[in-house]
């Protein structure tokens, strides 16, 4: 199956890569005061003609718990890509708090101000063991002088720990990453997002391939991450989504189509029909 | 509590891996050359000039090999152009051994041979501080590193990747090799530099000076090698395999792929531009035909045929390939490069981690059999 990250790879605007600072990153604090922590307004994106945003606008409030649904092509996924820096918008804004404009910054400077990606396959470190790829994802320093002299300190690998517990890899610290079920990459990703320590992440299909029961454990561990985290999970599991709660919006070619609880967007005529058909 | 670098790099390698480096070491600088020196010439323990030009040419080869598999083995960017930095290095060293033959040329002149040749009267600019070693050893260092930091920044900076960052690379050393061609460059045009007299005032064909210099090869691949190991097992190296491996991960938890991949591609330059240095002066001879395309993809094909991610299997790669190039030229010379085409066509297809591979998967099957 293609899907938008890999078909627009390269699709980034010329000399948009703010590596002026020898990567050093960080581009002023994140201000929640009004109480969002993520806010597009109108964003336009095209590839070749296509609109695959059109005039998106959308708020997530901090310590949301957000869900988006629609059906294939709706944009969720070069959502995702105009947030983390991957695909820049032809017009329209794009904030992280009140003052974070994030059509201004770089996949890395966007992760550094506290945004945290998981992919909708899970990309992992195949190589590496579980307990580096958690190592890798730490929320540190990574300028290159950093990482040649960095050394694990105590209660470094306190956390590392920790978090192998929440994600339930203590048992496969050491284990090769590669050689993980689907399920338990999925988790690990989760994992190294949770390292990063982001202030909202994004989760495209985190339960995909999942077992019921993961799934179910899946919902509870978001749940609770909501209210000191922001969220925002793309979905198609439906019992997953009224597992979460909160709200759910729908995108429907490139825009919201509709806004509120499960229950409330089930039962919407143009919801019913953009996924049923006519 | 941090552990000081000192604890780090030695901790780097296991104690077999000492062990046979010190082992190395010890034949390199002791027992090549009391047996060079003691032993007559027809004593079955003699080792020939012929022997120590060839080993010693074949450890600047190794280095090569080393610093490639850093950028591709660890990188996973693979560069057809590293014989570029190797010549570069060879030319900036050879400025200065150009320098040492002082009145001692055909022409008896104090310019170099070739610029009498081409009625010159004075040194270019560039050659300007050619006869001080500290500033050619600078210069031996700094001109890969400055070239490979302009190129690699523009290209990584562009996201140029995979077989479209080789083939830049591969038109890169063969735009140089056009421009070292020209006798107007100031290198000596097609000829390059050789002839070469004394470096360091001593005589560079004298066995002691042949030894030191077959020495300093061997001190400086076995310091490439816990250089690198210390590179790759310290978090920037894990950094770099994870780059290799899913580089879009990578920039998602926030580290800048351009920087790391930048540091390894200088580095890798710069150890080839050491070995390029310590590879004219025993040779005798450095000119643009080091830049050849061929050249930089012979590096490619000892890297693989020792095992690319491993640091010892370039090593190995480079000796096998080359001492088998070395038997050839004199037996078959007409069969080298079908033999080296199916070196690397049977490397490719049967062994894809190299000759380190094989020997890991016969030891896994006796470790099973064992069982």
């Amino acid at each position: 199956m293609l899907n938008t990250v890999d078909l627009f790879e390269d699709d980034r605007p010329e000399g948009s890569d703010g590596n002026d600072q020898m990567g050093h990153l960080v581009t002023g604090e994140l201000d929640l005061s009004h109480g969002v922590a993520l806010y597009l307004e109108d964003i336009t994106v095209s590839f070749d003609g296509f609109k695959a945003l059109n005039k998106l606008s959308l708020a997530i409030n901090a310590g949301e718990l957000r869900c988006i649904i629609g059906p294939n092509g709706a944009g969720k996924t070069t959502m995702m890509d105009v947030i983390t820096g991957k695909t820049r918008p032809d017009s329209g804004k794009a904030y992280f708090g009140q003052s974070i404009d994030l059509t201004r910054l770089t996949e890395p400077e966007i992760a550094h101000v506290g945004i945290g990606r998981k992919f909708q396959k899970p990309t992992i470190f195949e190589q590496h063991t579980v307990f580096e790829n958690l190592e890798l994802a730490m929320k540190t320093d990574k300028r290159v002088w950093k990482s040649l002299m960095a050394w694990l300190a105590g209660d470094e690998r306190d956390r590392i720990a920790e978090t192998l517990r929440l994600i339930r890899l203590d048992k496969e610290a050491d284990r090769q990453a590669g050689l993980l079920s689907h399920g338990q990459k999925q988790w690990l990703e989760i994992g190294m997002l949770l390292m990063q320590e982001p202030k909202l992440l994004l989760l495209d299909e985190p339960v995909a391939g999942m077992t019921d029961d993961e799934t179910m454990r899946t919902a509870e561990l978001f749940v609770s991450l909501a209210g000191k985290h922001s969220l925002v999970v793309v979905e198609h599991d439906m019992a997953f989504v009224e597992k979460l709660g909160g709200l759910v919006t729908v995108l429907h070619e490139g825009s919201v189509l509709a806004e509120g609880d499960l229950a409330t967007v089930q039962n919407d005529q143009r919801v019913i029909e953009v996924y049923l058909g006519r | 509590m941090r552990k000081p670098l000192t604890i780090r790099i030695l901790s780097a390698l296991d104690k077999k891996s000492w062990l046979a480096l010190g082992v190395f070491l010890a034949l390199a600088l002791v027992v090549v050359p009391v047996l060079h020196l003691t032993f007559p010439e027809d004593s079955a323990f003699h080792v020939s000039t012929y022997a120590i030009t060839l080993i010693g040419k074949i450890m600047c080869y190794a280095l090569v090999a080393v610093a490639m598999d850093l950028i591709w083995g660890y990188g996973g960017i693979l560069s057809l152009g590293h014989g570029l930095f190797f010549a570069l290095g060879g030319y900036a060293f050879g400025l200065y051994l150009m320098r040492q033959i002082g009145r001692d040329g055909s022409y008896g002149a104090d310019l170099p041979d070739f610029m009498v040749f081409l009625d010159w009267k004075e040194l270019p600019w560039f050659w300007v501080g050619s006869d001080s070693f500290g500033w050619v050893a600078l210069l031996v260092m700094a001109v890969p590193a400055l070239v490979a930091f302009v190129f690699g920044y523009f290209a990584f900076r562009s996201r140029i990747k995979g077989v479209y960052f080789s083939i830049i690379t591969q038109a890169l050393t063969y735009a140089a090799m056009l421009l070292f061609f020209r006798n107007e460059t100031g290198f000596g045009g097609n000829n390059g530099f050789t002839d070469f007299k004394r470096v360091l005032g001593y005589t560079i064909t004298a066995p002691e000076t042949r030894l030191v210099l077959f020495g300093l090869t061997a001190v400086m691949l076995a310091a490439t090698l816990v250089f690198a190991a210390w590179l790759v097992k310290s978090k920037f190296g894990r950094v770099l395999t994870a780059i290799r491996d899913a580089e879009n991960r990578v920039m998602f938890i926030g580290y800048n792929p351009l920087w790391y991949k930048l540091t390894i591609w200088v580095i890798s330059a710069v150890l080839c531009g050491i070995a390029g240095a310590l590879y004219v002066p025993q040779v005798g001879i450095i000119n643009p035909s080091e830049m050849s395309p061929a050249n930089s993809i012979e590096i490619a094909i000892w890297v693989a045929v020792g095992g690319r991610g491993t640091l010892i299997g370039p090593v190995i790669g480079a000796f096998v390939v080359n001492l088998a190039k070395s038997w050839f030229t004199v037996s078959f010379p007409e069969y080298w490069l079908f033999f080296l085409g199916l070196l690397f066509i049977v490397v490719t297809l049967m062994l894809p981690q190299g000759l380190v591979g094989l020997w890991k998967k016969i030891q896994a099957k006796k470790g099973a059999e064992a069982c």
